[in-house]
C-alpha cells in the first residue's frame, strides 16, 4: 500500500472513531441529558463521518487500487493526490470545528472550498488511471 | 444488503401521506438515516476492508478474527436496538436505557474495527 493511501486510510479511521464517539454521546444524551453543548457536536459528527471517514477512505483505496501506469510514475501525478489529502482534511476540520464553536459563516465557506478543491485535485489525479484495461496513450494499465 | 432494503422501505413509508399523521412514522427519520449510513454503508465498508486490506501476518492475515466478529455483532446489536428504541423513546419518553446501551454497543463496534484495521494499513 503506498504511503499516501496509508495516510488517507488512517486519517479516515481516526475520523470514524471520533465520529462514533460523538454519535454515542448524542444518542446517550437523549436518555441521560448531558448538557446544551451536546447539540453542537451534530455538525461535527456528520462532517467527520461523511467526508472525514467515508469519502477519505474511498480516496485512499482508490489511490492504492486504481490501475497503474507501466511507464513513468506508476500512479501518475501523486502531487495532486497529496494536495487532495491536505485540502480535504483542512476543509473537514475547518467546517466541523467552525460549526461547533459558532464561527462566522466565512469559516464554513472556506472549509467547503477546500473540500471542493480536494475533490477536483483528486479527480484530476485519478481521471487518467480510470480506463479500459491496456488502453491509454503510452502507458498500459495493470492491476 | 438487508439494511439497504429496510432503509429504502422506511424511506418509502416516510413519504406516504400517513407519515405526517402517525406519530411512529414521524419519528423514523433518524432511524432511516442510520440504517442506511451505518447498517448498509459503514457495514459494507467494514466487510470489504476486512476482506481486502493487506494481511496483518501469515498467521493472522486479517488481524484478530475475534475483534472482527465483535465489531459485526456489536454493530448489529446496537443498530437494531436503536431502530427499535429510538422511535419508541420519541413517542413515549421510555426506552432510555436501551438507547444508552445502543450508543455504547455501536461505539464499541467502531473502536473494535479501528483497532483491528489500523495495523493492517501500512506501507509494503
Amino acid at each position: 500500500m503506498p504511503k499516501l493511501s496509508v495516510c488517507l486510510i488512517r486519517a479516515s479511521l481516526a475520523y470514524l472513531a471520533a465520529g462514533f464517539v460523538m454519535g454515542a454521546i448524542m444518542l446517550a444524551d437523549r436518555a441521560l441529558p448531558l448538557g446544551g453543548w451536546v447539540i453542537r457536536l451534530r455538525p461535527m459528527h456528520i462532517e467527520f463521518l461523511l467526508l472525514g471517514w467515508t469519502v477519505q477512505l474511498a480516496l485512499g483505496v482508490a489511490y492504492w487500487i486504481l490501475p497503474r501506469f507501466r511507464a513513468g510514475a506508476e500512479r501518475g501525478r501523486a502531487s495532486l493526490a497529496w494536495a487532495a489529502f491536505a485540502l480535504l482534511n483542512t476543509g473537514v476540520l475547518v467546517v466541523a470545528v467552525g460549526a461547533a464553536v459558532g464561527a462566522p459563516p466565512i469559516a464554513g465557506l472556506t472549509g467547503r472550498c477546500a473540500e471542493g478543491l480536494a475533490a477536483a485535485a483528486f479527480a484530476a489525479h485519478a481521471w487518467p488511471r480510470v480506463k479500459v484495461f491496456g488502453a491509454g496513450p503510452g502507458a498500459g494499465a495493470e492491476g | 444488503m438487508l439494511y439497504l432494503v429496510a432503509a429504502l422501505a422506511l424511506g418509502i413509508v416516510a413519504q406516504t401521506p400517513a407519515a405526517s399523521r402517525v406519530p411512529l412514522l414521524r419519528a423514523i427519520w433518524p432511524t432511516y438515516i442510520h440504517l442506511l449510513v451505518v447498517g448498509w454503508l459503514t457495514q459494507l465498508i467494514f466487510g470489504v476492508a476486512y476482506w481486502m486490506f493487506p494481511r496483518y501476518s501469515p498467521e493472522q492475515p486479517r488481524g484478530s478474527e475475534r475483534l472482527g466478529w465483535a465489531a459485526f455483532v456489536l454493530l448489529n446489536t446496537g443498530l437494531v436496538l436503536r431502530a427499535l428504541a429510538e422511535p419508541w423513546h420519541s413517542m413515549t419518553g421510555r426506552a432510555g436505557t436501551a438507547l444508552v446501551a445502543s450508543a455504547a454497543l455501536q461505539l464499541l463496534a467502531g473502536l473494535a474495527f479501528v483497532v483491528n484495521t489500523w495495523p493492517r494499513v501500512r506501507e509494503r
